[in-house]
């Protein structure tokens, strides 16, 4: 049943999440038998009935921390991890559930649940490295199979991940796309957005709406005035700034200066 | 023997965390539950100011594997709001998008979370050693799913081409033509899944389900219909929380929904299939009887079959939509927010799912309520624990596990939705 080979050992691990970036694991069709050639899959339960044990090579994190078990649970994920890394907007900046970071949490459940004392939760969804450190955070809401692909591959390899974290400007222009912001006045997040989605927005006649969260050096401030040169109001700045990666720092502080 | 708990602390090869708790008392069942202990997202109180442009991208992060059944139940309800209907090639094209969904998600759970069961492994990946070609042809089937998501969409988990009122990019008709011949092999290849599932072992195991899904007039459910039950409901989606209670269990982040006059219910595959046989396409229908299912089923160990009977359904459906498939004039049609209230129910891969908004004169959202299919399936998965189990009880310790895990993956609830992991443990009284 368990492989005891010298491959390297896989695990893939949930926190509140959509189940989408995981899934991108197993949307790999053609590369997912050949990847259970190179490594042990030792444990992946939304895929395969196995037990945690031992020490892992590589872990693969999808979701973000928002209850106290969960908080507990990342770190003995770590402690279990030679190399851990994170997948798509929840894990490395809350994703969409930490717009309850910005909101009042007893409303919020009280707004879902009829008994809000059930509920376990904390008051923020935060990324994983606010937790544990983490070797490489991997973009996306979901993430993108190929890069995925790439992350794995460059760990057996034993070498950096090679992922550009330029903006989603330069995959418009590699695709010859023109810029929806400028050609069709078209609220774009595109060039503070980091690229690695392939300006699949800008491709469909629509902007960016930034689910690969802030690129390496976002000038927000830039963008903001070219927004509200299109007629952007304050609630739709905001709305766009905050949504998937509401938390991660940049979009967070330049959402703050249109918040209420 | 005579008292004892069992317990499946976290369910494998579903979506989202779960467990099983079984408590015997002399020799019987005396309770069976489903916990559900996915962290909650509160997405009904974050789409609160949001801007109704915005729920389909929004909700379709509550799941990364049926994220279009969220983007149409959301289009769907706000343009009830706004009193839009959407016709012709951009209905076509939504009812496509819906059939990449259904193969992907069905030819997922049946070659990799739910087959492992029949011919007893722990994972598809490991199933793949001696059973190749069944499971190369599983993942082929569910590529092929996501092209049809990949191309209409832009990409396979959470599409950006879907909006209120259409699309923002329609495909070309060329680009479909290269897609039918993909789907072309599917429709083979659904029908050797058909074959292939028929001839697993089921155990004996009927269930008098109460059984809840939307019926179209003359097309197998996806994005319209009227809710309709095997004992005589028959309302429009309107009035489904006229008829259906949601409540607050303290073992499940997920709220329990029950038809309020008649208790328990099943949404999904089984209910589809069993109460809209007549609308499968002639193919799938003869596949059907062929694999030696009635026009009714009510053995969950077979929704594997019926899964794949509806795979087969959605390649066909898919080929005729393209087949007619005319560029429409625009992607999407003008709209004019305003203040109303707007409810849609669609058949997500797993089931029923409802969403009803309440929206202010610029369309902010005011309100939001999401009722996914697994919500109301936690009751009739617990029922058919208590039900089954009980035959199971003198298996070994890893048998029974095993039976409890297939008997909630038998309808692959998805527990992002509503939970993800089991663990048994067998306690002394």
């Amino acid at each position: 049943m368990h492989d005891r080979s010298d491959k390297p050992r896989l695990a893939v691990w949930k926190f509140a999440s959509c189940d989408g970036c995981q899934l991108s694991l197993l949307d790999c069709e053609p590369e997912l038998l050949a990847l259970g050639e190179a490594i042990e899959i030792a444990y992946f339960p939304e895929a395969a009935t196995r037990p945690i044990r031992g020490h892992y090579d590589l872990s693969l994190v999808e979701g973000s921390i928002s209850t106290p078990r969960d908080a507990e649970r990342i770190r003995a994920v770590r402690r279990r991890s030679a190399h851990l890394v994170t997948l798509g907007a929840c894990a490395t900046a809350g994703g969409i559930q930490a717009l309850r970071n910005f909101a009042d949490l007893r409303e919020f459940m009280a707004a879902v649940y009829a008994h809000p004392a059930y509920i376990h939760t904390l008051a923020t969804s935060s990324a994983i490295a606010d937790h544990v450190p983490v070797d490489f955070e991997l973009r996306g809401c979901p993430v993108n199979k190929r890069q995925l692909l790439e992350v794995i591959s460059a760990f057996l390899a034993a070498r950096r991940p090679a992922i550009p974290a330029h903006s989603v400007c330069l995959e418009c222009k590699s695709r010859g796309l023109p810029c929806v912001l400028v050609a069709h006045a078209r609220a774009c997040l595109g060039p503070v957005t980091q690229a690695g989605c392939g300006a699949i927005c800008p491709a469909c006649h629509r902007g960016c709406y930034g689910c690969f969260g802030p690129q390496e050096t976002p000038n927000t401030a830039s963008l903001t005035r070219a927004l509200a040169a299109l007629g952007l109001e304050r609630r739709e700045l905001l709305r766009l700034y905050r949504s998937f990666n509401a938390n991660a720092e940049a979009f967070r502080a330049e959402s703050e200066r249109h918040g209420e | 023997m005579a008292n004892r708990t069992i317990r499946v602390e976290q369910l494998t090869r579903v979506e989202g965390e779960g467990a099983v708790k079984l408590e015997i008392r002399d020799g019987r069942i005396h309770s069976a539950q489903l916990r559900i202990f996915e962290p909650p997202r509160f997405f009904e109180a974050l789409l609160r100011g949001r801007a109704y442009t915005e729920a389909p991208d929004i909700t379709a992060r509550i799941c990364g594997i049926c994220p279009v059944a969220y983007q149409m139940s959301a289009v769907h309800a706000m343009e009830n709001a706004l009193g839009i209907e959407v016709s012709g090639p951009v209905r076509d094209l939504r009812r496509l998008l819906y059939c990449g969904e259904w193969i992907e998600s069905h030819a997922l759970h049946i070659t990799m979370l739910h087959a492992p069961d029949f011919l007893g492994f722990d994972s598809g990946i490991d199933m793949a050693r001696s059973h190749a070609d069944a499971v190369r042809r599983g993942l082929a089937l569910k590529q092929a799913g996501n092209e049809i998501i990949a191309l209409l969409g832009g990409r396979e988990i959470h599409p950006v081409t879907v909006r209120v009122g259409g699309f923002y990019r329609v495909p070309r008709k060329r680009q479909l033509a290269v897609l039918a011949e993909r789907l072309k092999w599917a429709r083979e290849a659904a029908l050797e899944t058909v074959r292939w599932t028929a001839g697993f072992e089921f155990p004996a195991c009927d269930r008098d389900y109460r059984f809840v899904a939307l019926r179209h007039p003359a097309e197998y459910p996806f994005n319209e219909g009227r809710i309709v039950s095997s004992d005589g409901l028959d309302i429009p989606s309107a009035e489904f929380e006229a008829h259906i209670d949601e409540t607050q269990v303290k073992r499940s982040t997920a709220l329990h929904a029950q038809l309020r006059a008649a208790g328990p219910y099943l949404t999904g595959p089984l209910a589809r299939y069993s109460l809209n046989f007549a609308r499968l396409s002639p193919v799938a229908q003869a596949a059907a009887l062929s694999a030696g299912l009635g026009r009714r089923c009510t053995n969950p160990f077979r929704s594997i079959v019926v899964r794949a009977v509806e795979v087969l359904h959605a390649c066909d459906e898919a080929l005729r939509i393209i087949a007619r498939y005319e560029e429409p004039d625009e992607p999407a049609c003008a709209i004019e927010p305003r203040a109303a209230m707007g409810i849609a129910a669609t058949e997500a891969p797993r089931g029923l799912l409802y969403h009803r908004y309440r929206l202010e004169a610029d369309g902010t959202i005011l309100e939001a309520r999401i009722v996914p299919p697994t919500a109301q399936n936690q009751a009739a998965i617990e029922e058919d624990l208590r039900r089954f189990s009980e035959e199971f009880l003198t298996l070994s310790p890893e048998r029974l596990r095993r039976r409890c895990e297939q008997l909630v993956r038998n309808h692959d609830p998805c527990i992002s939705c509503a939970t993800h992991f089991l663990r048994l443990e067998l306690t002394g009284p």
